[in-house]
């Protein structure tokens, strides 16, 4: 059984439909990439996965709840079961790196404060963060926020892990390590890991499956091998990285020959 | 003319709509002030002791300041015409039922807008454009319990201790330009301010402040929450948020001074 499943999910803003139609089913346990270009709907979908938005028709069940309608107590009780890794790591700027991941642990459990922060800096260690509890996410480079944001999103060891575009802005050293950590999240605690990114190479590293977005609509969802032999057009245009809308020769010349053959570059 | 109704229309939707939400705002926010309390959740308890820091006690200067000069001008003012009728020792009532009753919780709340309102603003727009409100959410943390509650609480408390505040110092700097003008002494001036003074208007003072308190935070809040696009969407809001306030303040302490009016009547 599923433990996301996504129902015909219709998702529109002003009239202009941003989600077509999209079904999915994410296992217990894998890795599901949703990979795609910019404005192909990824982000929204990952918002609806997350419950922070409601869409015009269809559902999304997780652990058996269908968070489109359910109650707000019954929304939280699935979303104690997930952790989210946003792009720009989203850290509580007043708080310390410390708090930030304590903040949960203090809130949603009744451990004793002794064993949340051995927790935290456990947690804080495996990320290589141990050094780091005291300081304020503005002290920290992006890797390192990257990273306290994932020690956040893991710290009530939740079933569902979320990340939405890991390697955005990262060097591709500190990339491939959170390849790394999420690859190794997965089998140190058999997480079911969503990532959303438009980053083929970490896409590949790390997807169990992938499921390619284009203007709202699966173009193909499979492993990585079935992806890699698809012959769908906007698939091979992706992965071949064959760029869109090309202006043609003709037309750049009509516009620069005029600049070109102008006074300014005769002078 | 279909223009007209057209904008007509939509300008009263828009109006309808921010005091829908806001109304929705306030009823969460009173439903969430619980957990705010000492017996409710500890870390929301702490949070409200450093919003009453930043709300109330940092304020304290700025509002005593405003109360001194105020209530200097008020005094001189009210000299000048009074001194023609032979009246000059009415300026002590004038001074101090005119801060107790109205220029202490209006000079209060606009101070607090202009200091606290355009923070809160600020501090929940740039949540909003940084993804710390979705953030909350998804940790599954009620962002009106989380960062509205305290706010309100801290207000609650703080500005009606400003507004008494605020009312003191006034009224001393009262009492300085009576020094100077009739050589009134400090005990005689506070003995008299006590004689002009009714329990009515220290009540109708602190519900005001309490009124006032609640427009604060809760319109700066929801401009806050209402951010959409970047630090210059948060700019906005932070304008909005002092200007809508403020506006709301004044008609709410015209709907409160003409209800003590009208029921002191009787």
């Amino acid at each position: 059984m599923p433990i996301i499943s996504v129902r015909d999910l219709v998702v529109e803003y002003g009239g202009r439909r941003v989600l077509n139609g999209l079904s999915l089913d994410i296992e217990p346990g894998e890795i599901m990439v949703l990979l795609g270009g910019s404005g192909a709907g990824k982000t929204t979908l990952m918002r609806h996965l997350l419950g922070l938005e409601r869409p015009q028709s269809g559902s999304v069940i997780i652990k058996g709840v269908d968070i489109t309608r359910c109650s707000p107590a019954k929304l939280n009780r699935v979303r104690r079961s997930m952790g989210v890794s946003f792009q720009d790591a989203a850290l509580f700027n007043s708080l310390t790196v410390e708090d930030n991941v304590a903040l949960a642990l203090r809130e949603h459990t009744s451990l004793a404060p002794s064993i949340i922060q051995l927790d935290v800096w456990l947690k804080l260690a495996a990320l290589g963060l141990a050094d780091s509890g005291k300081l304020y996410p503005q002290e920290l480079s992006g890797g390192m926020r990257k990273r306290a944001s994932v020690a956040r999103a893991g710290a009530l060891d939740p079933e569902i892990l979320v990340f939405d575009e890991p390697s955005a802005g990262l060097d591709p050293i500190v990339a491939a390590g959170l390849d790394e950590l999420i690859l190794l999240m997965k089998q140190a605690f058999q997480m079911t890991i969503v990532v959303v990114t438009h980053e083929m190479a970490s896409a590949f590293t790390i997807a169990d499956r992938i499921a390619m977005l284009y203007q709202g609509t699966f173009l193909a969802v499979g492993t990585k091998d079935e992806i890699r032999a698809s012959q769908n057009p906007h698939v091979r245009q992706f992965l071949d990285r064959v760029p869109d809308n090309v202006t043609p020769a003709q037309v750049m010349e009509t516009y620069f020959g005029k600049y070109v053959r102008g006074p300014e570059v005769q002078r | 003319m279909a223009n007209f109704v057209e904008n007509v229309g939509k300008s009263t939707l828009k109006h309808l709509d921010f005091i829908g939400g806001l109304t929705i705002a306030t009823w969460d926010t009173f439903r969430a002030l619980g957990k705010t309390l000492p017996t409710g959740n500890r870390y929301r308890w702490k949070a409200s002791i450093v919003q009453m820091l930043q709300i109330g006690v940092e304020a304290v200067p700025m509002v005593a300041l405003m109360a001194m000069c105020c209530g200097f001008i008020l005094a001189m003012q009210g000299a000048s015409e009074l001194r023609r009728y032979g009246a000059m020792s009415l300026t002590i009532d004038l001074v101090a039922i005119g801060f107790t009753r109205e220029i202490g919780p209006l000079l209060t709340a606009i101070a607090v807008c202009g200091r606290s309102g355009s923070a809160f603003s600020a501090e929940i727009g740039t949540m909003v454009v940084t993804q710390e409100i979705d953030t909350l959410k998804v940790m599954a943390f009620n962002p009106i319990e989380f960062v509205v509650a305290p706010k309100l609480l801290a207000a609650l408390i703080t500005v009606p201790c400003l507004t008494g505040v605020c009312n003191a110092c006034g009224i001393f700097a009262g009492w300085i330009f009576m020094f100077f003008s009739t050589h009134l002494g400090l005990k005689l001036y506070v003995h008299d301010v006590f004689e002009s003074l009714v329990l009515r208007d220290l009540v109708s003072g602190f519900i005001k402040s309490l009124a006032f308190a609640v427009i604060i935070v809760l319109v700066g809040c929801m401009e806050g929450f209402h951010v959409q696009g970047g630090p210059e969407a948060v700019g906005r809001s932070t304008t909005t948020a002092v200007v809508r306030s403020t506006f709301l303040v004044i008609v709410a302490d015209m709907v409160f001074t003409a209800i003590f009016y009208f029921t002191g009547k009787h």
